[in-house]
């Protein structure tokens, strides 16, 4: 767990790559809110954005968990995955509602989390939270207090299914 | 072919209406904070998708359409750490949830602090 980590993080300082992804980001995200092509402007970005990384870098925030690149090839398939889930779950709580009170069943409840990095459990969390009907109230090392609308989504999420998935796309 | 993108466009826009409304009915009828939190994330997932998806498909060239894809991206970024910082002040605050039985009874009290 630990040596995994500190390779990352070694990486992390010795290949530009996540700079490069950063300001490659930063200056797309400038020119689609912009959309301006005279050069004094287009050097004004370029200037702003160079500022940013500078301050990013000071900050020693520029690392594989602000710029997540090793994620990106499997990312995709899992968000596929996870959008259907959120449909399927929404149309599950959109049905309670208009059913009313006497069909919820809220629970408070504890469960395990499988991963070992820190990234890999923000988005396990992120995700029950983005489900409709779950919601990560705390995450303290491996545990996870869950409160979730219907006591069949905890039994849901104890199965397991996004947990692996997650938990697949650290590795 | 543009007939079939507005045709699709309204009942995305449509759907969207209609989750983004059952989220509001939700937040005034259930019982406690926590599951009104639920009734919100449906406005905050697919009820604000669809909207999108469907403005998405009004405009489907340029860069509005770009634009409206990084709101749909940031929202769904943005609305998960919201909820969980709910949730956690409130719980660390000392409010807690109302549990199955109490619920569905309906006549006790919400415990709470």
């Amino acid at each position: 767990m630990n040596d995994d980590k500190s390779t990352l993080e070694e990486r992390a300082k010795y290949l530009p790559s996540h700079t490069i992804s950063l300001s490659v980001t930063l200056s797309l995200f400038w020119w689609i809110n912009s959309n301006y092509g005279n050069l004094l402007l287009l050097s004004l970005g370029a200037s702003s954005i160079l500022l940013v990384i500078y301050i990013a870098y000071r900050m020693n925030v520029i690392d594989h968990e602000s710029q997540p690149i090793h994620l990106s090839i499997k990312i995709p398939g899992y968000l596929l995955w996870l959008t259907k889930e959120i449909v399927l779950a929404n149309i599950s709580v959109v049905k309670h509602i208009w059913l009313g009170n006497s069909s919820i069943s809220p629970t408070l409840e504890t469960i395990d989390a499988s991963q070992h990095t820190d990234l890999g459990k923000v988005i396990y969390a992120n995700s029950i939270t983005l489900t409709p009907g779950t919601v990560t109230v705390d995450l303290v090392d491996d545990r996870m207090t869950i409160h979730a609308l219907i006591k069949e989504n905890i039994d849901t999420l104890r199965v397991g299914e996004m947990d692996r998935r997650v938990t697949e796309l650290e590795k | 072919m543009n007939l079939f993108l507005e045709i699709s466009s309204g009942i995305c826009l449509l759907v969207g209406c209609f989750l983004c409304f059952s989220g509001g009915i939700g937040i005034l009828r259930f019982p406690d904070f926590y599951t009104r939190m639920h009734a919100v994330s449906i406005t905050d997932t697919l009820g604000a998708g669809l909207v999108l998806l469907g403005l998405m498909l009004q405009s489907p060239d340029g860069l509005v359409l770009i634009k409206l894809i990084l709101i749909l991206l940031f929202t769904l970024f943005i609305n998960p750490s919201a909820s969980h910082a709910l949730a956690k002040a409130a719980l660390h605050n000392g409010l807690l949830p109302r549990e199955d039985k109490g619920a569905n009874k309906g006549g006790d009290k919400p415990s709470k602090l």
